[in-house]
């Protein structure tokens, strides 16, 4: 049994997962968005002074505060408990791709050899992790959420702005993925 | 997340590159279920844990908003393989770069805010 739990889970279990706690949330008379976080944190570090968009009560916004919380000691209880040390499976193709970038795969969650600590101490290391970051942060601000708002919870409520956004979040990956990436790295 | 790999920057890789069904198969599964639910949770008015009929607010109209924002949201996905929620449950699986990455994420979050009148929606 622990076996099952340390090995990856199929895809179809990490989707239900994923629908349940959208499910939960809104019994509990929430609705399931990750992104709305930073906004909140943008707010409680003052930011409302500066810009009507934060000038909001956002300790109304502590529960979701809580979820992210949650989901760090998520990442640290899987990584530590529910690991089988297996590599991570990935399709020969894009370890192909990749070598043809110049990333090596090294069959952990992410490539050491862009998100071990030492990039933060070089020039190109730190831009990418701060831009992609920049990126995102900004992106789903505009867009008014990020995958959890948009891709999951409004296209399961059939909601025509998430499904628009969820067509630009392919349009940005795929651009920066095939265009952009054979440019910088 | 972790467990099925969605937090993986190789998975969001293969999945821009159509190398894999492994991340549609994710963001189906949950949609398909999603659908199906919400749709019995309003045909039959379900009530949350406080009694009230549980109301699932409809997104704000308008396209740009969307096009634009997801478009930026996108490349910054594909850059750091984490979307909001994999930055921190990344964070937690050791990977301390990830901060950078959030602090980078709030960063732009508080530009969107100071520059959101002058863009278009």
């Amino acid at each position: 049994m622990l076996e099952l739990i340390q090995a990856p889970w199929p895809w179809y279990v990490s989707g239900a997962m994923i629908s349940l706690i959208m499910i939960l949330m809104f019994f509990f008379g929430k609705t399931f968005g990750f992104s709305s976080n930073f906004r909140t944190i943008c707010a409680a570090c003052g930011a409302g002074k500066k810009a009507k968009f934060f000038d909001f009560d956002w300790k109304t916004q502590q529960w979701n505060l809580l979820f992210l919380i949650g989901s760090v000691i998520g990442g640290y209880l899987s990584a530590n408990y529910l690991n089988n040390g297996q590599p991570l499976q990935l399709a020969e193709s894009t370890i192909a791709d990749l070598n043809s970038l110049g990333i090596t795969f090294d069959g952990m969650m992410n490539p050491l050899q862009l998100f071990g600590t030492e990039n933060l101490f070089n020039l190109q290391g730190f831009l990418t992790l701060l831009v992609g970051g920049l990126l995102v942060g900004f992106g789903s601000r505009y867009a008014g959420g990020c995958t959890s708002g948009h891709a999951i919870t409004g296209l399961s409520n059939l909601q025509l702005p998430s499904l628009i956004a969820v067509i630009g979040f392919f349009i940005g990956g795929l651009a920066m993925t095939h265009l952009i990436f054979p440019l910088i790295f | 997340m972790s467990k099925s790999e969605a937090i993986s920057w190789y998975r969001i890789q293969e999945m821009f590159r159509f190398q894999s069904f492994h991340m549609y198969g994710i963001i189906g599964t949950a949609v398909a279920i999603g659908v199906i639910s919400i749709f019995f949770i309003k045909k039959y008015q379900l009530k949350d844990i406080e009694g009230k009929v549980i109301v699932i607010p409809d997104k704000e109209k308008g396209w740009k908003k969307g096009i634009f924002g997801g478009t930026i949201f996108g490349m910054g996905w594909a850059v750091t393989g984490a979307c909001p929620g994999p930055m921190f449950v990344n964070l937690g699986q050791g990977y301390l770069a990830f901060l950078l990455i959030i602090v980078g994420a709030t960063i732009g979050t508080y530009a969107y805010g100071v520059f959101k009148d002058k863009l278009p929606h």
